[in-house]
């Protein structure tokens, strides 16, 4: 068995794995050690059951069956495999976007609701984007044609994803000529299981393009609508200071998490925690005050708009719930483990289930209605307060947490580098351009039992920093790496390279940006399309010098994401190889082939250090493609032409 | 560290910002919300408000919504730990000390309280204009602004003796502790005023908007932009107007709040005080920010290089003065010590490349007779042969650095350098020989300024110059076939090709909305650049004048006309051409700076064009000679009808295309006829005109558009019958 300092690098979970130990309790990490050897044909991903004559395997090693029943070989297998992760990614992520887009709508249909538009700025600006002629209509009506164009994506049959035009033209050009430009965003989904029936599409590469589609049509299709509703309803999110880490729980208070995904649900209950009568109430039970705070992505999304507390990342939900201190944890949608049910009974806390999608054992169901939000958001809050008695442990609440700085978005960069009156990217291009930074990458993606918890994130952000790599973060990675004090500006003088130091002085930002949540990484999308726009590093994203990665990913979520980043042009470094790599054909293309299509490939490799050096390489491959100059600084991973050189010269 | 300037310029804001509230609230109560307020003598009311608000003031009260936006505006001062970020704040700070610093002195002038003697206090509209031109085309290559006195008499005499050394206008602002540098440089006996380029402008920090509220008339002015064009007047600032301010001593907040003011318009800020930080991270301003130089001999060189100021004066060791000021200096034949080429000799200038053991750097060898070995008045064969050296020198760069020789050997005073390749023309006046000017300085010149400009891929230059007949003739012969390859590279190469174009803006210093737009079939109007060269002198630096231009969408193939070739036009040449077509004279042709080889003009009469190159001095068919067709031609204007090309355009399939092409020539000098002979007999020959050369005339035929047609009818030219082309 691992020790918990080899299960995870945070100081936090270590001192709960081992108090969890001490309770004789299970938790991730036991059960994944428990399931070794995993299963070898799953891994590479050359099972079938899509039909019933299966299932089938095809022998890895040559010997034994070279095709399923119905002939399909490991690449056919592995590809509809592989399609069908990012049909149940995209279809999250999707999903997601579209209660959004009703919420939208209520807000817009009903003055009483208890959503309204927070940000008519953005809503004015999306309304310009979309065709909406603002003429006379007031605010309500505004709202109403957006998010009734915003709905019509899901369903929209012909045609393109409106947001696709977003990307740079270079790159759209790309996907027209692939044939992979979404139609709409369900429709994508539904080819897929389509075609990977038994008996359709048997052409891998031709699987994989109908991935790619799908893909796309979740990263500049479903997301980002998800993303940009959310701005109008709840507001786009500015700076904002926060904590991260267990150590955010507060054993005299009334501890309420919210664990899951959509910010409808957390944005409410929000508001019914700080509510006066609530506080009230949590102090008539002997409580000091009342303490939320979130795991997972909700965690994020209340982070960027509040500065609420993050208690944890994927890995820590069990270990939150050992605590001892948590009087309700309440959750959503994705990323929650049905194990949570059976811990809560051990302890006093409430494991409160709120959607009609997503049921679990032992948690008490209080469905989550948007036309009754905010009351219902007290109810749960009232039973959280109410259950503060029940405390039946000592609290076991671990010291740890770390102060950071969030709320980066696509819009407030431009004030970030000029203010009011000189609104631009320019700062950032000209810090690539010259050297000062010698690129930028997302980091991105899960948590994952089979790799070091945290390790992967925080190593690799630390040596793209070094490396004077500007470093932009979503979903657990952020957390992650805001445990580890790399969000604080001042990380910036500890562990920045010389040429981002300068930089973040210059905007008093940290070197590492937070932007969200998994959905927001469509705000990563436009990131990369405004320092397209804004000149000098290239026609399109597959010029710039950027790279991505997922360290530790887990989910379907991410594998669609993974895809829809890769076509978008961007470099990205899976931790975890795709479930392909008994499929040599597949393997070639999406490692590859894909990137004469798309200008982005994808890479696999588990140590992070390694990992963040392809990137860096790849960087400098693109800033040598643009004539840019090597690093203005020096930086303890140089660029290899430099190495080489030097090597030559000797 | 920038997290301190911040906050200090947010304080000093806050301070600007209070202050103007209670001067406002006090000429309420004194003189009532009616009260006109002005500047003397401007049609921009407070051009500051006026060009970011976009508010005609007039009165008093149209003052209040000035203040309220700087309330707006005015942020807190970043925390000391864990802060957000500050830089979007600063710039803030920085717009609301400009726009409260002009509230507080426009009362100031209401209230009569006077200016300081000696001092400008606001500057002129008409100042403006006469100034100002100088200022964006180039003539003044930038101002500076300094704040506080020097640490001592001397450091000022000498900054100041810098600044005009380099032609930059001075202003001088901000005294302490009593003094001011006005002063000290009136102790010094220095002549303060216009004339002198010296200008006192106040004692106090407010006195600063008199400058920057002069700078952004350039924007309305000259840039053209209108009342509330915020972010074009902004950007107009930071890409034309080469300002920068030199602080002596400490910053106090208030220098702070003010320099913020100046950095958010583009305009940088060089520290001599060792406490100041930096801010070197560029992008709201071209280059770094903020710099801090302690060295008083390097504070202007620092200003030069931190705004990007286009002077640069090396230490180059020649008995004469050398400095871009002289670039467009003749030198008359009276005042003609002697000369090399043009019609008088023959003369010819060569650089290429060689491996690195190969050449001696620093090497000037001088052979044959020097100047002083020269009958007065004088012409004398010349050869100037320059080797070059480099790890990440390639030969694609030899036509670039050659074609640098040019600029390089104009910026000596006494020294005239006109025409490239074995047309060079060169005069030297009778002052710069008795200073004791010799050939070994050519060497000197392009030595230096090769490494200088070019040390990013020239490690060694050596400079072989030579008066020796024989020399000459071999060097000619050598570097005939090495031109022809050059010219030869891109032979191949059609439009449809490729799908990106080059620009070239090396010229915006003398025409600043000219921009080339360099096609594989259609070199630059000097002829010294063509596409391979564009991309060259791109590798070389990717942020200078030679830019990728991406075709994007074909609008009219026949004339020429891309998408993303008229937006980068449009762009670059500051808004003032919308549409360009690369193949007519007619319709949206390319601009001209001044450097052109050749004018193309069209000749009404005969339903034609003629082609005048620059060493032509004759009359030519439409009655105008070269050098009075240029000044109607050049400055960076949309003519159609006249345009600037490179002779070889001549023989090429794009030249003027969307009229007809090359049956359209009607005219040209015998001399550009016999040079480009061989190569026009070859297009004739492609379109099935052979004989086509002979039909086109020159000045032994005609000089009068009478006898043009004459001869045109005679041999049955075939423009004659073509498209009527008006």
């Amino acid at each position: 068995m691992k020790t918990p300092k080899q299960r995870s690098v945070d100081p936090a979970t270590v001192a709960m794995l081992e108090a969890a130990a001490s309770k004789g309790l299970a938790v991730a990490w036991d059960r994944q050690e428990a399931m070794e050897p995993q299963c070898g044909f799953g891994q590479l991903g050359i099972c079938c059951r899509n039909c019933t004559m299966g299932p089938c395997r095809i022998d890895p090693f040559g010997e034994g069956p070279a095709a399923g029943i119905c002939g399909a070989d490991a690449d056919i297998i592995a590809a509809r495999n592989l399609v069908r992760m990012i049909a149940g990614g995209a279809a999250a992520h999707s999903d997601h976007g579209r209660d959004i887009a009703h919420t939208l709508l209520m807000a817009a249909e009903d003055e009483k609701c208890d959503y309204q538009v927070k940000d008519e700025a953005k809503l004015r600006a999306l309304a310009e984007e979309l065709g909406v002629k603002a003429d006379g209509k007031d605010l309500r009506q505004i709202a109403r044609a957006v998010a009734e164009i915003a709905f019509g994506q899901f369903g929209q049959q012909h045609g393109e994803v409106v947001f696709a035009a977003r990307a740079p033209a270079d790159q759209q050009k790309r996907w027209q000529r692939a044939r992979v430009m979404p139609r709409g965003v369900d429709r994508e989904i539904v080819e897929i299981m389509h075609r990977t029936h038994i008996g359709v599409d048997n052409d891998p590469v031709n699987i994989i393009l109908q991935g790619v589609r799908a893909s796309l049509g979740d990263g500049w299709g479903g997301s980002m609508i998800a993303t940009d509703l959310s701005d109008v309803l709840f507001r786009t999110p500015e700076w904002v200071r926060g904590r991260a880490n267990l150590g955010v729980l507060e054993p005299a208070n009334v501890n309420i998490i919210v664990h899951g995904h959509e910010p409808t649900l957390s944005e409410m209950i929000v508001a019914a925690a700080q509510d006066k009568e609530m506080v009230e109430l949590a102090k008539s039970q002997g409580a000091k005050g009342i303490t939320l705070s979130g795991i997972c992505c909700t965690a994020n999304e209340i982070l960027m708009r509040h500065g609420i507390p993050v208690a944890g990342n994927f890995l820590q939900q069990e270990l939150a719930v050992t605590t001892g201190v948590v009087d309700a944890m309440i959750v959503d949608v994705q990323c929650i483990f049905p194990a949570l049910g059976a811990l809560s009974q051990k302890f006093h806390t409430k494991f409160i289930s709120t959607s009609p999608k997503a049921k679990f054992p032992f948690a008490e169901h209080i469905e989550f209605e948007e036309s009754r939000a905010l009351e219902i958001a007290k109810r749960i809050v009232r039973a959280a307060i109410e259950n503060f008695p029940n405390r039946k442990t000592e609290p076991c609440v671990p010291g740890h947490s770390n102060p950071l700085v969030a709320g980066f978005t696509a819009e407030n960069i431009y004030a970030m580098l000029g203010g009011r009156y000189r609104p631009s990217y320019r700062p950032l291009n000209d810090a690539i351009m010259s050297g000062r930074l010698r690129g930028v990458a997302g980091v991105v993606g899960c948590n994952n039992p089979k790799h070091r918890h945290d390790y992967g994130h925080t190593e690799m952000t630390k040596e793209l920093i070094r490396n004077d790599v500007l470093v932009a973060v979503t979903g657990c990675t952020a957390v992650a790496d805001a445990k580890a004090g790399l969000m604080c500006p001042e990380a910036a003088m500890e562990y920045a390279g010389r040429g981002l130091q300068e930089v973040c002085r210059a905007v008093g930002a940290p070197p590492v940006l937070h932007l969200g949540s998994c959905v927001d990484n469509s705000r990563i999308l436009v990131v990369l399309s405004n320092m397209v726009k804004e000149g000098g590093l290239g026609e399109s994203i597959a010029d710039l010098p950027v790279a991505g990665a997922a360290p530790e990913w887990m989910s379907e979520k991410a594998v669609s994401i993974g895809f829809y980043v890769v076509a978008s042009g961007v470099f990205t470094v899976l931790g975890e190889p795709l479930p392909v790599q008994g499929a040599p054909r597949v393997t070639r293309f999406v490692c590859e082939d894909m990137e004469e299509l798309f200008g982005g490939k994808f890479a696999f490799e588990a140590d992070p250090i390694k990992a963040a050096r392809l990137m860096i390489d790849h960087i400098d491959a693109k800033r040598s493609a643009l004539h840019l100059p090597g690093p203005m600084y020096e930086v303890p991973y140089a660029p290899r032409t430099a190495v080489e050189e030097a090597r030559a010269a000797e | 560290m920038s997290r301190e300037v911040i906050a200090a310029a947010i304080r000093g804001a806050h301070g600007f910002v209070e202050e103007a509230e209670a001067k406002l609230a006090e000429a309420v109560q004194a003189k009532g919300e009616d009260q006109k307020v002005e500047f003397p003598d401007t049609a921009f009311y407070l051009p500051m408000v006026y060009a970011l608000m976009g508010l005609e003031v007039k009165t008093v009260a149209d003052l209040k919504p000035v203040l309220a936006r700087c309330r707006e505006l005015l942020p807190a001062e970043p925390a000391k730990e864990l802060w957000l970020p500050y830089l979007g704040d600063g710039l803030d700070a920085g717009i609301a000390t400009l726009l409260a610093l002009e509230t507080t002195c426009a009362l100031r002038y209401m209230n009569g309280e006077p200016v300081e003697e000696g001092c400008t206090g606001f500057i002129s509209d008409t100042i403006q204009r006469e100034l100002g031109i100088q200022l964006v085309d180039g003539r003044m290559p930038g101002f500076a602004a300094i704040l506080g006195p020097a640490p001592a008499n001397e450091i000022a005499l000498h900054t100041v003796r810098e600044l005009q050394k380099r032609s930059i206008l001075t202003f001088l602002l901000c005294g302490r502790n009593g003094t001011s540098m006005k002063d000290q440089l009136i102790a010094e006996g220095v002549e303060l005023g216009w004339d002198t380029y010296i200008v006192p402008v106040g004692r106090d920090t407010q006195s600063a908007i008199y400058v920057l509220n002069w700078a952004v008339r350039a924007a309305l002015t000259f840039g053209g932009h209108k009342k509330g064009e915020w972010k074009k007047c902004l950007d107009y600032t930071r890409a034309r107007t080469f300002a920068f301010g030199i602080t002596f001593g400490p910053i106090p907040d208030d220098w702070y709040a003010v320099g913020a003011g100046a950095i958010v318009m583009g305009f940088p800020v060089i520290s001599d005080h060792e406490s100041t930080p930096e801010v070197r991270p560029t992008g709201v301003t071209t280059y770094e920010a903020l710099v801090r130089q302690t060295d008083p001999d390097q504070i202007v060189p620092t200003c030069i290089e931190v705004r990007g100021v286009k002077v640069k004066v090396e230490e180059i060791d020649i008995p004469v003065s050398y400095s871009p000021a002289f670039e467009g200096e003749r030198v008359r034949r009276e005042d003609m010590h002697v000369q090399f080429g043009g019609k008088y000799s023959r003369a010819v200038e060569l650089l290429e490349s060689a491996e690195l053991d190969e050449v001696n750097d620093g090497d000037v060898t001088v052979k044959g007779k020097d100047f002083d070995q020269v009958e007065e008045g004088g012409a004398v064969d010349l050869a100037i042969h320059v080797r070059v050296a480099g790890r990440k020198m390639k030969s694609d760069f030899e036509g670039i650095l050659e074609r640098q020789i040019h600029r390089y050997c104009n910026e000596a005073m006494g020294f005239m350098h006109t025409g490239q390749r074995h047309q060079i023309w060169c005069r030297f006046s009778k002052e710069a020989v008795k200073a004791g000017f010799r050939l070994k300085h050519i060497g000197t010149i392009l030595h230096a300024k090769l490494h200088d400009e070019y040390g990013g891929i020239v490690d060694k230059v050596a400079v072989t110059v030579t008066t020796e007949p024989e020399e000459v003739t071999a060097l000619i012969d050598h570097a005939k076939p090495i031109w022809t390859a050059r010219d030869e590279r891109v032979a191949g190469m059609t439009d449809e090709s490729v799908d990106t174009f080059y620009s070239c803006t090396l010229c915006q210093s003398f025409a600043p909305n000219h921009v080339c737009i360099i096609t594989p079939e259609r070199l630059g109007l000097c002829g010294a650049y063509n596409w391979l060269d564009g991309q060259a002198a791109y590798e070389i630096n990717p942020t200078g004048c030679n830019q990728p231009v991406p075709k994007g969408k074909c609008i009219d193939p026949v004339l020429g006309e891309w998408e993303n070739v008229n937006k980068f036009v449009h762009e670059h040449s500051n808004g003032s051409v919308d549409r360009f077509s690369a193949y007519s004279l007619m319709q949206n042709p390319m601009t001209s700076c001044g450097c052109f080889e050749c004018i193309l003009a069209i000749v009404p009469e005969a339903n034609g064009v003629m082609i005048v190159n620059r060493e032509y001095p004759g009359d030519t068919p439409i009655g105008m000679p070269f050098s009075t067709l240029a000044g109607s031609v050049g400055g960076g204007a949309q003519t159609p009808g006249f345009v600037g090309v490179g002779r070889l355009y001549l023989a090429s399939r794009k030249f003027i295309s969307a009229e007809g092409g090359l049956p359209r020539l009607t005219w040209m000098p015998k001399e550009l006829k016999e040079y480009m002979r061989e190569r026009l007999e070859k297009r004739a020959k492609v379109i099935g005109m052979e004989g086509l050369v002979d039909k086109i005339a020159d000045e032994t035929i005609a000089t009068t558009s009478e006898q043009l047609l004459e001869h045109l009818t005679k041999v049955d030219h075939p423009a004659l019958k073509m498209d009527p082309l008006l």
